[in-house]
């Protein structure tokens, strides 16, 4: 059997190759949505391994709570991304100030 | 032996996959990329044990999430090569902090391996001989019922928002009204008469 560390392993590689994404792709914000999703996608592989190699079902059920988060959380984001475009044209992050925060 | 090929196989196609959803310069190949990462990631948990969730990664993140990605990526026109402009300027310090990132989680888990942590009690111990979709839903249904409750709330307010964000009622248009179809009466509508000859009509 393979141990955990390697589960663990792969989903620390994949949350910081989500945390880079977001780093090196400041422009493009659909880009940097796709980059949560690889970091909630790690988080998930974390806890199933978890639940596997404790013998505790629950970090099953708490992967299915992140995957509901996930999924409402891409389909706001990208509605308010095409309500952003339909006004101004442009999805360009820096531009974005109207709020003055 | 096998197991062991199959974790690296699926654990190294996640990581580049991964790795070229973030790097790729299109944002069609990079939705492309992370259905892939999906699915081999949705490989390692079927190695773990648990089908249920991996065939629910697929099912709720290549068939719907990345769906939806692919549906916006292509219906806004946006000019992509202008987004790519301060690549290079933000790689190194991109780099810089992705590895003091995995650097502080390295540590993080050998501390764990050396000092080792309390965990409290299983609160659902595994069953080898219940099916795994079995369980889930044993766990689920009586112990994380609020919780599952609270869940399709937040799917809800996520279906509701996204709505009522994009629904717009646009200008110009005569749409059919069916209330006042309906809420006619035969009194209100055009009469036929047929009168004689200089009597006038009553309206």
């Amino acid at each position: 059997m393979i141990g955990l560390g390697h589960y663990l392993a792969v989903g620390a590689v994949l949350f910081v190759m989500g945390v880079f994404g977001i780093f090196i792709n400041r422009k493009n914000i659909i880009v940097i949505l796709m980059a949560i999703e690889l970091i909630l996608l790690s988080v998930n592989i974390n806890l199933v391994a978890f639940s596997a190699y404790l013998g505790d079902m629950v970090g099953q059920v708490f992967a299915m709570f992140v995957l509901t988060v996930a999924a409402g959380e891409a389909a706001i984001g990208l509605a308010i991304l095409v309500i952003y475009f339909r006004g101004r044209g442009t999805i360009a992050v820096d531009d974005i100030n109207q709020m003055r925060g | 032996m096998i197991q062991a090929f199959i974790f690296y196989l699926f654990a190294s196609l996640v990581i580049a996959s991964g790795l070229m959803t973030i790097l790729a310069r299109n944002p069609v190949h990079s939705v492309l990329w992370l259905i892939l990462a999906f699915f081999n990631a949705a490989g390692l948990m079927l190695l773990l044990g648990a089908e249920f969730i991996a065939l629910l990664l697929i099912i709720v993140y290549v068939g719907a999430v990345a769906v939806l990605f692919l549906f916006v990526v292509m219906m806004l026109d946006v000019d992509f090569a202008a987004m790519r402009a301060g690549f290079a300027r933000y790689l190194p310090f991109g780099t810089l902090l992705a590895l003091v990132l995995l650097a502080e989680i390295v540590f993080a888990v050998l501390a764990w391996r050396v000092g080792g942590i309390e965990t409290a009690a299983r609160a659902a111990p595994v069953n080898v001989a219940v099916p795994n979709i079995e369980a889930l839903g044993t766990v689920l249904y009586t112990r994380y019922l609020f919780i599952f409750e609270a869940a399709g709330l937040v799917l809800l307010v996520a279906m509701i928002g996204a709505i009522v964000l994009t629904h717009r009622t646009r200008s110009g248009l005569r749409p059919q009204k069916v209330s006042d179809q309906i809420r006619r009466r035969p009194e209100d509508a055009t009469r036929n008469v047929n009168p004689g000859v200089g009597q006038g009509v009553e309206l």
